[in-house]
């Protein structure tokens, strides 16, 4: 029915008490989300809102609410730590949303996510949204997303909004929704959405937005030639982008004449994927591809 | 974070790597003090974040301490690729028998430390990726156990045959990893790396770039960084917590996110317009970093229509609408402004600007078609 997040989704927030993680909570409570447990060291024993039980760990919060994803808003100083902690108590999805965290950190905490065998999407990202179920992990708004048949994969936030807001006015619905987050070293790339958006039998088109930066989107664009049947259509941002220059996104940088748009476009091309020359094109694109 | 030679230099020198004396003078009197302390020839280089300095005149020999402070003279102050030159480094001048490269960076794909060394030195190492692959050793480091001294050996080895050579050469791997770690480097480089003809391993050159989400928790790397060699607007907007770039066009731009300013850029080029910058208010944007951001954009004079582009997700409409008439009262804004937005408190922000005449789209590609055709009526 979807990817990796669903009806059965019990969520943990790593951070609940903060403020970005107290607002984004009332947020996923309202859309419908089931959020089972917060964590905050030293507020264990409390309820936010008078609702959801805190936990000063997130192995008190698996063991007593039997959570199945966490999601996380905790500074960046201590988001690996947090990630890794998730990913020490067999949580098996974990959402990091946090930006701005050091590189190295992400490198020491990635041997260890895979080691565990664990999902982890992003950091800094706006999670995922799931809207015939009306579960959302993260910050992407509900109220712009319809339940439906077209699968999103994004390594940006607001720019997918503005993709799944031509969806939604165009009567075009979402499965899921998944922004695997902007940084150099993510935890989901586009190929694992890909893959999980083809064998999803709920899912009928794929639509991917990329941007300048490191080479994901052209390794994505060979699995989409060798592995993907449903149809697929792609935005690069950035094409006005100067090289050598961080485009926002820690990892949005064009270095030397690697991680171009032009490069990235061809390779879309090359694999038949549909491109979009602007935001807008996703629904023609889609509906000429989905006919 | 670019850090600039001397200040690269420093923090290899603190992990141990072998390197010619040297310093760094700010003026002709300081260089030709170090060029007398140094004795014999040196070399004068400009401390500039600007490569092909050598071919810009910004090296030179000068074989005794007047003649340093005569090249220091002429360096000081010169321009390259736009940047000022405010300090020069002051090194002896070594005999080379050997250059190689060396270089440490973070790699997105392996998603590690990734060495890549090269025989083949002191030149461009891309155009050696691109031409000669197979002349570049690459070794990704697991950063849980650190580099372990056989992994320093094999880098060593494609180097050198003189195992004199190669043990000193597997130091300098170790500590040019030891010092990429504990400064928070995203990239660590010597190019070259030199033998002499006595057949001394040493680095001639540096050059380091710290993670910039580093600096949040190590004010003692933010320190070394250089505001003059920045662009002014993008210094102050870094001050003011805004991502932003200068680039040429006449077509101001803000934005929430990222990625739909990168987008906001592409589509002002597709209607026919230039972008004149990337910015990027963020997330949370209180009135307070619009004002800033219309401070930054209208001080550029080749500016001719503003665009604002928001979809308030996190980001409430609201705010940046009280943001842009809180500017409009502060400053005048004498070039026209067009504003977009639409999410999270829309309707408040309509109201808002409606107050004092403004109106607002809500459809991106409208926002951008007007604004294109605004400059373009201004120019």
């Amino acid at each position: 029915m979807s990817i990796w997040s669903g009806a059965d989704t019990r969520l943990l927030i790593q951070g609940i008490t903060g403020r970005e993680g107290s607002f984004h909570a009332r947020q996923m409570l309202e859309y419908g989300t089931q959020v089972v447990a917060g964590v905050t060291p030293g507020k264990g024993g409390q309820r936010f809102e008078n609702t959801v039980p805190i936990f000063n760990t997130v192995a008190d919060a698996v063991r007593e609410t039997g959570a199945n994803a966490s999601v996380i808003y905790v500074p960046p100083m201590a988001a690996a730590a947090a990630i890794i902690e998730a990913a020490d108590s067999g949580v098996p999805l974990i959402v990091c949303i946090t930006e701005g965290i050091p590189v190295m950190h992400m490198s020491r905490a990635m041997p260890f996510v895979r080691a565990r065998g664990v999902r982890l999407i992003g950091p800094n990202c706006p999670g995922l949204i799931t809207p015939g179920a009306r579960t959302k992990i993260g910050i992407i708004p509900g109220n712009i997303c319809i339940p439906g048949r077209v699968g999103l994969v994004s390594r940006s936030g607001t720019l997918t909004y503005e993709v799944v807001n031509h969806l939604t006015r165009n009567k075009i619905g979402q499965s899921t929704c998944v922004g695997i987050g902007g940084d150099p070293i993510i935890g989901t790339n586009f190929i694992d959405c890909l893959r999980a958006f083809q064998d999803d039998p709920e899912t009928d088109a794929i639509v991917m937005m990329g941007e300048i930066g490191g080479t994901d989107e052209q390794q994505a664009a060979g699995f989409v030639r060798e592995y993907v049947k449903k149809p697929v259509v792609g935005f690069i941002a950035g094409q006005t982008a100067p090289k050598g220059r961080r485009m926002g996104h820690a990892g949005a940088i064009i270095s030397g004449s690697s991680g171009t748009a032009e490069e990235k476009i061809a390779a879309f091309e090359a694999a038949g994927i549909g491109v979009m020359k602007r935001p807008l094109d996703v629904v023609e694109l889609l509906k000429k591809r989905m006919q | 974070m670019n850090l600039h030679e001397y200040q690269a230099r420093a923090l290899l020198k603190a992990a141990g790597v072998p390197m010619p004396d040297g310093d760094v003078a700010s003026t002709p009197t300081e260089a030709e003090a170090i060029a007398r302390r140094i004795g014999g020839t040196v070399v004068i280089k400009a401390q500039v974040h600007a490569g092909g300095r050598g071919k810009a005149g910004g090296v030179k020999l000068a074989r005794n301490p007047s003649e340093a402070m005569d090249e220091a003279a002429q360096i000081l102050g010169m321009t390259i690729k736009g940047l000022t030159v405010h300090k020069v480094l002051v090194v002896p001048a070594s005999e080379i028998a050997t250059e190689s490269y060396v270089g440490l960076i973070m790699d997105r794909e392996t998603q590690r430390p990734v060495f890549m060394v090269s025989s083949a030195g002191g030149v461009d190492i891309e155009e050696v990726a691109a031409r000669t692959p197979e002349k570049i050793v690459r070794l990704p480091v697991d950063p849980t156990y650190g580099l372990f001294p056989h992994q320093a050996l094999r880098l060593a080895f494609g180097l050198y045959r003189d195992f004199g050579q190669v043990k000193a050469a597997a130091k300098i791997m170790e500590q040019l990893y030891s010092a990429f770690i504990s400064n928070g480097a995203s990239l660590a480089e010597i190019n070259p790396l030199v033998t002499t003809p006595e057949g001394r391993v040493l680095a001639l050159d540096a050059k380091i770039v710290i993670d910039d989400n580093e600096l949040f928790w190590r004010p003692d790397l933010g320190v070394l960084r250089d505001d003059s060699a920045e662009e002014p607007s993008e210094a102050a907007a870094r001050r003011a917590n805004l991502s932003f770039i200068k680039l040429d066009g006449n077509v101001g731009c803000v934005v929430n996110g990222a990625g739909l300013a990168m987008a906001t850029m592409d589509l002002v080029k597709y209607y026919g317009g230039e972008p004149a910058n990337f910015l990027d208010i963020g997330g949370s944007s209180s009135p307070e970093k619009v004002i800033n951001a219309l401070k930054i954009i209208t001080a550029d004079s080749n500016v001719k229509a503003i665009l604002f582009n928001i979809f308030g997700g996190i980001t409430r409409t609201d705010d940046v609408a009280n943001g842009i008439v809180a500017a409009t009262r502060q400053f005048k804004v004498s070039v026209p402004i067009v504003i977009r937005l639409t999410g999270t408190n829309e309707a408040e922000a309509i109201r808002i600007l409606n107050e004092v005449g403004m109106t607002a789209l809500s459809d991106m590609d409208q926002a951008v078609e007007r604004v294109v055709q605004l400059a373009k009526g201004a120019a």
